[in-house]
């Protein structure tokens, strides 16, 4: 019978829930890294025993761990204690450099302050971990400033595919409330060269080569919060979502707007509908129905909670504009939690299994595509990462 | 030997309890520790110094003999109880963010 294994980041911690494929009974290990803020963990599509997580500190700085047996050990990849006498160490697994040479590299240049002054690029964390589809050795990471950095062996050194830092446009991105993060990292299963990234606040952008250069896909896109709402760049893309039978297709959550692209991006439209608030962080895709999908609205970009004090999971069956709210097992009063973007998941039973976690600590699990929802837990640090896996 | 007391943080990813104790070639200073205390715990790369400039981070004192020494350059002398293994030098955590 298939498991699930959840895996959750918060503010001070990683937890691990498991459970057998019927999702009633959890086993929760942690905290993983206590005290520590762990942004982001993720499993590998090519062997679920590898994971990868950001553990960050605003004291000590990035660290990159790997867990080769499903989370229940890890390890920082080339940080092995070395016995005297003293080896050549190997890797540096948390060092992520920009890359300005002249062969690969691109020059280090500014983006925009808040106050819109020009403000050198500074790494500061690793928000999101996308492991290959294919190679358990090979994850890209999205960072504060915004790059994308990828490594080969198994996160051990690491390197920056600077053509998107070095797009043209970099002057103009500007960091949204979090910082200047690149929070989403989508690939596509049918292409290996093709990915999809998106920045906070610059937006959405793809790469036919592998990385190599990068184009801007906001076209459609309206912020009424930057001067020329329909700019190129400098849209507060919060997240994207795919489906892996159709990767033309996205959806996206906006700062505002949930919007809908059936062409790789290249445009996209409105599809907010009838939500609530078209605000929010989190958009994911319901595993066999590629024209489901969830949102969580939040009342507004300064109310970071939900409308009405009532914790609703919207879901539309036809691929936006018609979303259904979704309440059985969710607090519908006096709820003022938020749902991060990389907070959602869903898994790949039948039926869909989905999966969220708010700041206030609960992860919420529901077994049935969204019609009922039951906490796993309660009361874990301020949630800022949910990852599901489907193991055999 | 050198001892170097670590936070509670830094020792866990190190996989230590209690002092670490290294051994230094030529003078004691803040950069030939941190660079033994560095090659013989890689894990602890980038979590006390900067990987590029290779200064101390923002939130990161050094401590010893009763004395702040963190605005200290990095290639002076530390203080001979230091030097002697008398005293440890102390990596602190600063107290930030209440």
């Amino acid at each position: 019978m298939s498991s699930i294994r959840v895996l959750v980041g918060t503010r001070k911690g990683a937890f691990v829930l498991t459970s057998d494929g019927k999702r009633r009974r959890w086993e929760i290990s942690g905290p993983h890294f206590g005290g520590w803020e762990i942004y982001h963990l993720k499993g590998s599509p090519a062997d679920p025993s590898r994971l990868y997580a950001s553990q960050t500190s605003g004291w000590f700085g990035q660290i990159i761990q790997r867990s080769s047996n499903g989370g229940k050990t890890w390890e920082v990849p080339g940080g092995e204690k070395i016995p005297e006498p003293y080896d050549p160490p190997g890797g540096v697994s948390n060092k992520f450099v920009y890359d300005t040479s002249s062969e690969t590299g691109k020059p280090l240049t500014t983006h925009q302050w808040y106050d819109g002054t020009p403000h050198p690029w500074e790494f500061k964390r690793v928000w999101h971990l996308e492991p290959s589809l294919t190679d358990p050795d090979t994850v890209y990471a999205g960072v504060e400033d915004a790059a994308i950095f990828r490594s080969t062996d198994g996160g051990t050194t690491w390197h920056e595919l600077a053509g998107l830092r070095g797009h043209p446009s970099g002057p103009a991105w500007q960091p949204g409330a979090g910082g200047m993060c690149l929070h989403t990292i989508v690939l596509d299963p049918t292409d290996p060269k093709r990915m999809y990234i998106a920045i906070s606040a610059a937006g959405t952008f793809r790469t036919d080569d592998g990385g190599k250069t990068w184009k801007p896909i906001n076209r459609g896109l309206q912020s009424l919060y930057i001067p020329d709402p329909t700019a190129e760049v400098g849209h507060c893309v919060h997240r994207i979502a795919m489906h892996r039978a159709r990767p033309g297709v996205l959806f996206m959550q906006k700062h505002w707007d949930v919007m809908r692209s059936d062409d790789a991006g290249e445009s996209w439209r409105e599809i907010s509908g009838n939500l609530p608030s078209d605000f929010g962080f989190p958009v994911e895709v319901h595993a066999h129905e590629p024209d489901t999908i969830y949102v969580v609205p939040i009342k507004s970009d300064s109310e970071h909670y939900p409308p009405d004090g009532k914790l609703r999971v919207y879901r539309s069956r036809t691929g936006g504009d018609e979303w259904e709210a979704l309440t059985k097992g969710l607090p519908q009063n006096n709820c003022y939690v938020n749902v991060l973007r990389d907070a959602m998941a869903v898994d790949a039973l039948d039926p869909c299994g989905v999966y969220f976690g708010t700041t206030g600590g609960q992860v919420y699990a529901s077994a049935d595509a969204g019609d009922t929802w039951a906490p796993i837990v309660r009361d874990l640090p301020a949630v800022l990462s949910v990852e599901a896996q489907t193991l055999p | 030997m050198i001892r170097v007391v670590l936070p509670a943080h830094l020792r866990t990813l190190a996989h230590v309890d209690g002092e670490v104790t290294l051994q230094v070639e030529g003078p004691v200073t803040q950069r030939s520790v941190l660079d033994a205390l560095e090659a013989r715990y890689p894990a602890l790369r980038g979590t006390i110094r900067d990987h590029v400039t290779q200064r101390r981070r923002p939130f990161v004192r050094f401590f010893a003999c009763e004395q702040d020494l963190s605005h200290e350059p990095p290639d002076a002398p530390l203080p001979e109880a230091v030097a002697t293994g008398a005293e440890p030098l102390l990596v602190v955590g600063a107290i930030a963010g209440g």
